[in-house]
């Protein structure tokens, strides 16, 4: 029993990050812009969380990621609608320029080049709960996708994101900015994004290392694909995929399991593979994804 | 006169599609000054001076024979990486697994060191080890996208982290060394490939990096089969109404990354390594499928221009670690930094159109030279 307990907790946890990105994701990828940099924005936005919450609390170190989330995704935006960029090599641009910024930087910052510990006093404040001590911030992942959900579906703002992503031509011709929409939907979503950074460094782990990411832009960006742009099963992708992240840990702590512990690490990763492989076929993505806007 | 004015016409085309930008090389050479730019930019808001830096690393790496041949020991592996992206993206598609495919080739490549061959045929039985491994880990994801339609991005990644957590398995109970613990078993003698520079990390494998980088080009430009490659990746559906079978070139475009990138490895292991053994968390082979896709941006996707632009970050990486030395000793990390913003760069097309500057004045030289050439046919 207990250690059921102990694994929802782990899954709620775990979740956080890869629903947050995966529903900022899902926001830029219906307006039309595919950012494969989600990687980067969580491994730059973790450590620039760190640092601000080491010197000036948790929630201003929250507010830093997010922050530079949104910058990221900002730039990322700007390159690939006012400039045209072909946003996957953008992307890739993005996932490296994150790894050395963040190598860089723990040299620059922490007398440790390999991790940077925030103080224990710093860290946000956290639920006690039957299943472990659980961050406020899994309840902002758990409300979240249902709030967009009814964003996208149902207010005139959702439906202007998907014109810009679907028809981006009919949207021009209506009055609709296809450019402005996208910068902003790519902003919001690289703020989602550096939540879920921030969170990971200030809210969970408590410390920053330069892989920390650990592959979970890429999860994320697997859960979009999965879900079809459904925020609402980006959020079941992000607790499948948390699960099997603490399914391997939990299992991992039982002496005398067979597995070696490294097959267990892969579950997560084989998951994905598995899920999206069997998901393809029936879920469709906009028109326009991935294409710049051109004025004719 | 008339072979003189259609000389002369054409000569005025090269110019004006260089300074507009539409001159690949050009737009990499653009890239990469943004890129230092910004690198500076960054060494002097954190305190460092990045005039001396930038000396230190440049003049470093490229002005004398030792600085140049280390600079091309850490070339060599990233033009075969830089190969496996460019070879999957002439077919349409972004294959950024060559990190997991390199670590499978450097575990095959570290068996051979369970038997003894003589010299040469070891060398040889490495290579092809390394080889079959990387093209084999790269069937998994090629197999996904052509039965599946699973987008290459996500599975290579996954496969490279499968890779990843195989290797440490596989490291820690297969290839360990009883006398040294994180690491495997060395390479053995007869299979090293012996220095080309005294004193430096140079080694006879830059010639079979160079004969690969030819063979590819060859094959891609020269052969049905790399004509059809290429054509698949240009316009998937003309290509199949051309009689070409997309989802074969796909596979082969797949595996024959795969086989670059597995002897990436085995050039790393066999040549300029230190130690000739891999580590668990496998330190010498770390990104070096992720910086390959930098230097295949940058080359522009064409194995010749790969040569170039993998000097190119080689020199940047050597001459970084003198950098770290110098008076402004600025870390090595700062090297994929410039990398990545140089790849975020690449991503605009027509890069040169962004600057007005270099627009304007391009748009005044053009004006000028065609002044000046049909003053000249007057004449």
């Amino acid at each position: 029993m207990a250690i059921f307990l102990m694994l929802v907790g782990f899954t709620l946890q775990g979740m956080v990050p890869i629903t947050l990105t995966a529903v900022g994701e899902i926001i830029g990828q219906t307006a039309g812009l595919f950012n494969i940099g989600l990687e980067g924005i969580l491994l730059v936005s973790a450590f620039a969380g760190a640092l601000g919450a080491a010197a000036a609390g948790p929630l201003a170190g929250l507010a830093i990621g997010m922050g530079v989330g949104a910058f990221i995704g900002l730039a990322f935006a700007f390159v690939s609608t006012y400039w045209k960029g072909t946003q996957m090599v953008a992307g890739i641009g993005i996932n490296m320029l994150a790894v050395g910024f963040v190598e860089f930087g723990m040299i620059r910052f922490s007398s440790n080049a390999g991790a940077f510990t925030i103080p224990a006093e710093q860290h946000l404040f956290r639920f006690n709960t039957p299943f472990g001590l659980l961050s406020p911030i899994i309840l902002v992942a758990l409300i979240l996708p249902f709030v967009v959900r009814w964003f996208i579906k149902r207010t005139r703002a959702g439906l202007m994101l998907k014109a810009a992503g679907e028809a981006p031509e009919a949207a021009d011709v209506s009055g609709i900015n296809v450019n402005a929409i996208r910068m902003l939907a790519a902003t919001v979503g690289g703020a989602l994004a550096g939540l879920g950074g921030a969170y990971m460094s200030v809210a969970w782990f408590g410390f920053v290392t330069k892989g920390m990411s650990a592959g979970r832009g890429f999860i994320a960006l697997a859960t979009v694909v999965f879900s079809g742009l459904n925020p609402i099963l980006a959020l079941l992708g992000g607790l499948l995929f948390g699960f099997f992240r603490s399914l391997g840990l939990v299992v991992d702590t039982v002496p005398g399991f067979p597995l070696p512990a490294e097959f267990l690490h892969m579950l997560p990763y084989v998951v994905t593979l598995l899920v999206v492989s069997g998901a393809i076929g029936r879920v469709r993505f906009p028109k326009a994804l991935g294409v710049p806007y051109k004025r004719e | 006169m008339t072979e003189d004015k259609k000389q002369a016409s054409r000569l005025l085309r090269g110019i004006h599609r260089t300074l507009t930008g539409l001159h690949p090389a050009l737009e990499s050479v653009l890239a990469a000054i943004v890129g230092l730019l910004f690198g500076a930019l960054i060494m002097w808001v954190w305190g460092y001076d990045p005039i001396v830096a930038y000396k230190t690393m440049l003049l470093g790496a490229f002005t004398d024979k030792w600085g140049l041949a280390d600079s091309g020991a850490i070339a060599a592996p990233l033009v075969l990486t830089a190969l496996t992206f460019s070879i999957c993206l002439r077919a349409g598609m972004f294959n950024i697994g060559a990190e997991g495919q390199v670590i499978m080739g450097g575990l095959a490549a570290i068996s051979v060191g369970f038997f003894v061959l003589p010299s040469g045929l070891h060398h040889v039985v490495a290579l092809v080890f390394a080889m079959v491994a990387g093209g084999i880990w790269a069937i998994g994801p090629a197999i996904l996208k052509l039965t599946r339609g699973v987008n290459e991005v996500i599975s290579t990644i996954m496969f490279n982290w499968i890779a990843h957590f195989l290797s440490i398995f596989l490291i820690g109970a297969v290839l360990l060394n009883p006398f040294s613990a994180d690491q495997t078993i060395a390479i053995p003698p007869s299979a090293i490939f012996s220095k080309l520079i005294r004193g430096t990390d140079l080694t006879y494998a830059i010639f079979i990096v160079i004969g690969f980088a030819l063979i590819v080009y060859f094959v891609l430009w020269h052969t049905a089969v790399g004509y059809e490659v290429r054509a698949s990746g240009l316009n998937p559906s003309a290509a199949r109404y051309g009689g070409i079978k997309n989802k074969r070139t796909m596979f082969l475009a797949f595996v024959l990354g795969g086989i670059s990138a597995g002897l990436a490895a085995a050039v790393i292991l066999m040549g300029s390594s230190a130690t000739h053994a891999m580590y668990r968390l496998h330190g010498q082979l770390r990104n070096i499928g992720f910086d390959g896709m930098a230097v295949a941006m940058v080359g522009r996707n064409h194995p010749i221009g790969i040569l170039f632009s993998a000097m190119f970050f080689g020199g940047l990486n050597a001459g970084g670690r003198l950098m770290q030395l110098s008076s402004s000793p600025v870390p090595v990390q700062m090297v994929r930094l410039v990398m990545g913003i140089i790849v975020f760069t690449m991503s605009v097309p027509e890069l040169a159109r962004v600057f007005p500057a270099v627009k304007r004045h391009s748009v005044g030289l053009v004006k000028e030279m065609k002044r000046l050439t049909s003053s000249k046919g007057r004449r």
